[in-house]
């Protein structure tokens, strides 16, 4: 399998050497890419539950050569890759012609698409790190697109210094193990018995550089700024997929390579989920900007994640527990299918919207359901699936993580004890939250009457990005009304990582899913659907024979004081600001400043509120104060004479041969 | 195990969450009446301890607790209230989520630390001693997040009711220490209120900003 | 097989029929404690009635989701509700989801509601729609740790399972029990929106939040979505019956069914009456009150499990 799937990658490498001397739209490159994506999709779907098999190419290190490796981790995280990939092609086929600078996005696009498919199916040290930095490198061109735009530049920047970070802690990371292992090759360090000190510092590793990737707070600064700076198909794959090969990443070196973690690292990834997830969809309630608000919703969504996989870890390390840990970490994997095909969608969404009234901003929008119907329905579709309501989705993913939290209690250990049901009201409130703030996107942007010019003008988008909303809209339903589906498909993962699955579905009758035991908990997706379903059709017809069937279009009621101006509608911060008032003094140091002049005064009232992103000042201001203090006081080595400089060259060399003299 | 420990439970658990409500509670009258309603909680666990632990000297150290902690003191500080004529007075506390967690927190904390070390130990005393924990250190986090004199003095009463559980729970502490601490509180709490009234005659406030602020510390 | 079906049916038109009594018999429990007369206890049937006859007037802008709103919310309420065992254990549906599954109901419902709110584009729908979503948004919460704290004393979020570890003799007194079914009350209270949550019954005050989403509806649209919000309340009464008090619920045959169903009857009068007690007595809360209330609930959830760890399975 691995040829075809290289061959894949081959054509989309060949891709991005036509991209860069094509002229043109490139809809054909994105048709190709989306159907070369599409198959790859396929065969890692079926490769899904074979044995793994290894490929080692000629490439890379001449002592080393270029592994390649599918087991079945590998094939679900590049069935997600390349799902997402094909849905975002199909989306660009209809986008990209709005797009100002074509040339500046189509080499890099299936260049992109084929490092993510590399980085998955590296087995070596040095092809992940150089597949890894491939990704990098070609997102950041690609955030970079509008590159005359202030905004794009800043987030090129900070995103640069990020994933700069991330690929040093991963590199010291594949070193510590490559050093234990004697070798780069995966396999070597799989078969190595690192001391345990190393293997806890070479998970915290790659804690940092999948967390700097993935968007795990603190390290999520970059995410917001440069996720919604992309064109919008790239926000959507580095929304939906590249975070999630991040999440592949940790997955990777945490229960592939190291052997199993202390419990006290499972709670500390425990943790850091709970509070991403809650700090990310408070960040994005504060929104106002509709792709910025999605991107920090994807820092809550790897939260949650990373929940799953911190409960897992935890399970994993008390012993006796594998079970449970088969569960948590099916929930993660889970949510990271559920994520990837509901983030992309509603980036879809949110183009769509960008491109048909010229703004990102929702305080402009409003209305849009009656010029975009399509776009609403499959955008609608996406925010209750992100929003958990069942029968999507997004739901059963959460509703397993919650199941894996109420086994938590029963751990001997009072750490977990006390922290797990901690997390579990962090992940409820996360959740809750969420839906409060998809009312607000999608009310805001497509409901009410319209704000702007462009928004009661605006036209229903292409049919391609439509196509390519719809398939993953009905991806999503899909998934919430058949999860057992899901579940078996996913247990040869859990078996690949654990060794052991969650009990097999598939024998159950329609969709219930059962991931204890009967009596403790169960979930019929499909059922309630179809109850839903057979209510709202009973309550309809029961209306159309008992009800009366007149029906008058009149003005707004509005209590009898109907205003005309679109302006006095709720805003997008308005909508917000019971929210901000109760959470945000604490964590934003939110604060109202009204400005009433005194009765009789001409001067029109003023309302501003404050906020402060306490994470950047607390952390990232200092480090940047800190760095640009120390490149000031090394500032003026550059100015000494050439004797001084050579002094410098001659102490060092002293200075080594001393330490090894001292240590030898 | 039985009833027995179930009302022992029972009781402690409701001290805890007395001593919640205190650090919840803003409104001057309303902290007394909580601070009335924890000794009394105190005095009923102290009785139930020397019910099932058939010991009768702690019923003596459940009728000073029900006399001195249910009904002097918070008698005393509702007449200080008058007098001062603070009685409407809402206190400010800010962040009351924040402080809340705060006191989830030292609840789960006292439970991590207490209950290992106790493994021990009897089931009744185990928790009675890992809840008498959690209801100090909420007494001492009062006394911190508290600007007013008066909620220090509540903090203060509502910790020292912490030690009376604990030392009800833990079998055998002499009737003698019992008393004297009972004593001790008291002599704290007649001091305590002369001040407040010196504070307040020279302040015209018992807002321990004041105080603060002739010291010259900094907030 | 066929009887638990027709348990099932039986169940999901009782609660359905029953709902609007119940919202009559805290209606006239209020009137007399105000010493008035008070409305007939049919009257909110024939108010349903009355709104169906009733031609639908709709805004201009008003878009589907408005106009299929209404059917979704009463839609989903009635699957929630469908789930709970109210007058027996045996039901099909039970299977169907647990407490989480009704909790996200019930959620869907309220996701739908404060997007009808905003759909019209009024200021009314807007401040209903936001305070709605921030009262959710502590709620919610709260509810998930009363189901964790439920869990680990039970070992299950079936509710049926619930029920039956309730009614077994090895559940003693737990304070972690009297705490949780605190906060149920309280999340209840703020689920359906009554005082000191908001107020059920005024309009044309700008402290309303749920009367404030629905404004802008009419006629059979109207007349949903009360029936909706009357179904929600006798969906969270039952939820706290069948947890907190499931007397007479695991019966079997025609006698235990029998038995169920009047003991049921019964305490959903009782609930009744205390509701109306419990609001006369009490005045609404600023709405800038009602997070701490919540934030109280959510607390309460959180040392319901705490002191778990210290009782009985020490």
């Amino acid at each position: 399998m691995i040829p075809v799937l290289l061959a894949g990658t081959a054509v989309l490498l060949a891709l991005a050497l036509a991209g860069a001397v094509m002229k043109g739209p490139g809809r054909a490159l994105y048709a190709a890419a989306s159907l070369v994506a599409f198959l790859s999709a396929c065969l890692a779907l079926i490769s899904l539950p074979a044995r793994p098999e290894t490929l080692v190419l000629p490439l890379g290190l001449p002592w080393l050569g270029w592994h390649f490796r599918l087991d079945p981790l590998s094939a679900l995280f590049l069935f997600v890759v390349d799902l997402g990939a094909a849905a975002s092609s199909l989306f660009a086929i209809g986008y990209g012609r709005h797009e100002a600078d074509p040339g500046r996005v189509l080499p890099f696009f299936p260049l992109f698409l084929a490092s993510l498919q590399l980085v998955v199916l590296a087995a070596d040290a040095f092809s992940f790190l150089f597949s890894w930095e491939l990704m990098s490198l070609a997102s950041w061109a690609l955030v970079l697109a509008q590159h005359r735009d202030r905004e794009s530049i800043r987030a090129g920047y900070v995103y640069l210094v990020m994933a700069v970070l991330s690929g040093l802690a991963l590199l010291l990371c594949f070193g510590l193990l490559a050093s234990a292992a004697g070798s780069y090759a995966f396999a070597a360090m799989r078969l190595a018995h690192p001391a345990p000190g190393l293997a806890v510092l070479a998970l915290l590793l790659a804690l940092i550089g999948a967390g700097a990737k993935a968007g795990l707070v603190p390290l999520h600064a970059w995410l917001p700024l440069a996720h919604p700076a992309a064109p919008s198909q790239v926000s959507a794959l580095m929304s939906g997929v590249m975070t999630k090969v991040a999440v592949y990443a940790f997955l990777r070196i945490a229960f592939g390579l190291l052997p199993v973690p202390p419990g006290w690292a499972g709670l500390l990834v425990l943790a850091l989920g709970g509070i991403t997830s809650v700090l990310g969809v408070l960040y994005a309630l504060m929104q106002h900007d509709l792709k910025r608000l999605l991107a920090y919703h994807t820092v809550e969504n790897i939260g949650i994640i990373f929940i799953g996989i911190g409960l897992a870890m935890v399970f994993r390390a008390a012993g006796g527990e594998e079970a449970a840990a088969a569960l948590a970490l099916t929930a993660a994997l889970f949510h990271v299918l559920n994520h990837s095909l509901f983030k992309s969608l509603l980036f879809f969404g949110a183009g769509a919207v960008d491109r048909a009234t010229g703004t990102r901003d929702m305080e402009r929008g409003g209305g849009l359901i009656h010029r975009m119907p399509q776009t609403a329905f499959f955008f609608l579709i996406g925010c209750a699936a992100i929003s958990a309501l069942p029968p999507l989705n997004g739901f059963v993913s959460e509703w397993l993580t919650f199941q894996a939290i109420l086994l938590g209690p029963g751990l001997p250990a009072w750490g977990p004890k006390i922290i797990i049901p901690v997390a579990g009201a962090l992940l409820a409130l996360a959740a809750s939250l969420a839906a409060a703030c998809f009312v607000k996107a999608f009310g805001i942007t497509f409901l009410g009457r319209p704000r702007s010019r462009e928004a009661a003008e605006a036209a229903e988008t292409d049919s391609f990005s439509l196509s390519a909303m719809g398939v993953l809209a009905t991806l999503c339903f899909l998934a919430g009304i058949f999860p057992a589906a899901v579940i078996n498909a996913f247990a040869p993962v859990s078996h690949a990582l654990l060794g052991v699955a969650m009990p097999a579905q598939s024998h159950l009758p329609w969709g219930t899913i059962i991931p204890v035991a009967a009596a403790r908990s169960s979930y019929d997706g499909s059922a309630i659907f179809l109850l839903i379903l057979a209510v709202t059709v009973l309550a309809i017809a029961g209306a159309r024979r008992l009800a009366a069937h007149a029906v008058r279009r009149a003005p707004a009621w509005d209590c009898g004081f109907p205003d005309p101006h679109p302006v006095t509608q709720y805003t997008a911060s308005s909508f917000a600001e019971p929210i901000r008032r109760v959470f945000g003094p604490v964590l934003f140091g939110a604060a109202s400043i009204v400005r009433m002049p005194p009765p009789g005064a001409t001067a029109p009232a003023q309302i501003r509120s404050v906020l402060h992103d306490r994470l950047w000042e607390l952390f990232y201001d200092p480090l940047a104060t800190g760095v640009a203090r120390l490149a000031e006081a090394a500032n003026h080595l550059q100015f000494l004479t050439i004797r001084r400089y050579l002094f410098f060259v001659f102490a060092a060399l002293v200075m080594l041969l001393f330490s090894l003299a001292l240590f030898q | 195990m039985g009833l027995g420990f179930d009302i022992a439970h029972m009781l402690a658990g409701l001290m805890v969450l007395a001593s919640l409500l205190l650090l919840y509670q803003d409104r001057l009258t309303a902290l007394i009446n909580v601070l009335r309603l924890h000794g009394f909680i105190l005095a009923l666990a102290v009785a139930w301890q020397a019910h099932i632990q058939s010991a009768p000297e702690l019923f003596v150290s459940a009728a000073i607790a029900l006399l001195v902690k249910a009904l002097v003191i918070p008698g005393a500080l509702d007449r200080i209230v008058e007098r001062l004529g603070i009685h409407r007075n809402v206190e400010t506390v800010g962040g009351i989520g924040l402080t809340m967690f705060a006191g989830m927190a030292l609840v789960a904390l006292s439970l991590r630390v207490m209950l290992p070390v106790t493994a021990a130990a009897d089931p009744v005393s185990r928790q009675d001693i890992a809840l008498a924990l959690s209801v100090v250190l909420i007494g001492l986090l009062i006394m911190v997040t508290r600007r007013n004199a008066l909620g220090q003095v509540a903090g203060f009463l509502s910790l020292e009711n912490g030690i009376d559980l604990a030392a009800a729970g833990a079998r055998g502490m002499p009737l003698v220490v019992e008393l004297s601490v009972a004593f001790s509180v008291l002599i704290a709490f007649i001091v305590i209120g002369i001040f407040l009234f010196r504070i307040r005659e020279r302040f015209d406030t018992i807002d321990l900003a004041a105080l603060e602020s002739f010291r010259g510390e900094r907030r | 097989m066929m009887g638990a079906v027709a348990i099932e049916a039986l169940q999901m038109a009782f609660v359905l029929l029953a709902a609007p009594g119940l919202v009559g018999i805290v209606r006239a429990v209020e009137a007399r404690f105000l010493r008035r007369e008070g409305p007939p206890l049919i009257q909110p049937y024939r108010q349903l009635a009355r709104l169906l006859g009733k031609e639908v007037v709709l805004a201009h802008n008003a878009s589907w989701l408005f106009r299929t709103a209404p059917y979704l919310i009463l839609a989903l309420t009635w699957v929630a509700a469908s789930v709970v065992p109210t007058f027996s254990t045996h039901i099909v549906f039970a299977r169907l989801g647990d407490l989480i599954v009704i909790t996200a109901l019930l959620g869907a419902a309220r996701f739908v509601l404060a997007l009808a709110g905003l759909d019209i584009g009024t200021s009314f729908g807007g401040i209903g729609a936001s305070r709605e979503v921030m009262f959710a948004s502590l709620a919610e919460p709260a509810m998930l740790m009363i189901v964790v704290t439920l869990a680990i004393t039970a070992g299950s979020t079936q509710l049926s399972s619930i029920a039956a570890f309730m009614l077994s003799p090895v559940l003693g007194l737990r304070i972690s029990l009297a705490l949780a079914l605190v906060a149920l009350v309280i999340v209840a209270l703020a689920e359906n929106g009554r005082i000191p949550v908001d107020n059920p019954a005024t309009h044309l005050e700008l402290t309303m939040v749920h009367e404030a989403m629905v404004l802008e509806y009419s006629g059979r649209h109207l007349a949903m979505i009360e029936l909706a919000a009357a179904l929600k309340l006798l969906l969270m009464i039952s939820l706290i019956v069948c947890i907190f008090f499931p007397f007479g619920l695991g019966g079997t045959g025609a006698a235990g069914f029998l038995l169920g169903l009047a003991s049921y009857a019964a305490k959903l009068g009782i609930a009744a009456v205390l509701l109306g007690i419990f609001e006369v007595s009490l005045a609404k809360m600023r709405v800038f009150r009602v997070p701490e209330l919540l934030g109280a609930g959510l607390m309460l959830g959180l040392l319901a499990t705490l002191l778990l760890y210290v009782s009985r399975s020490l």
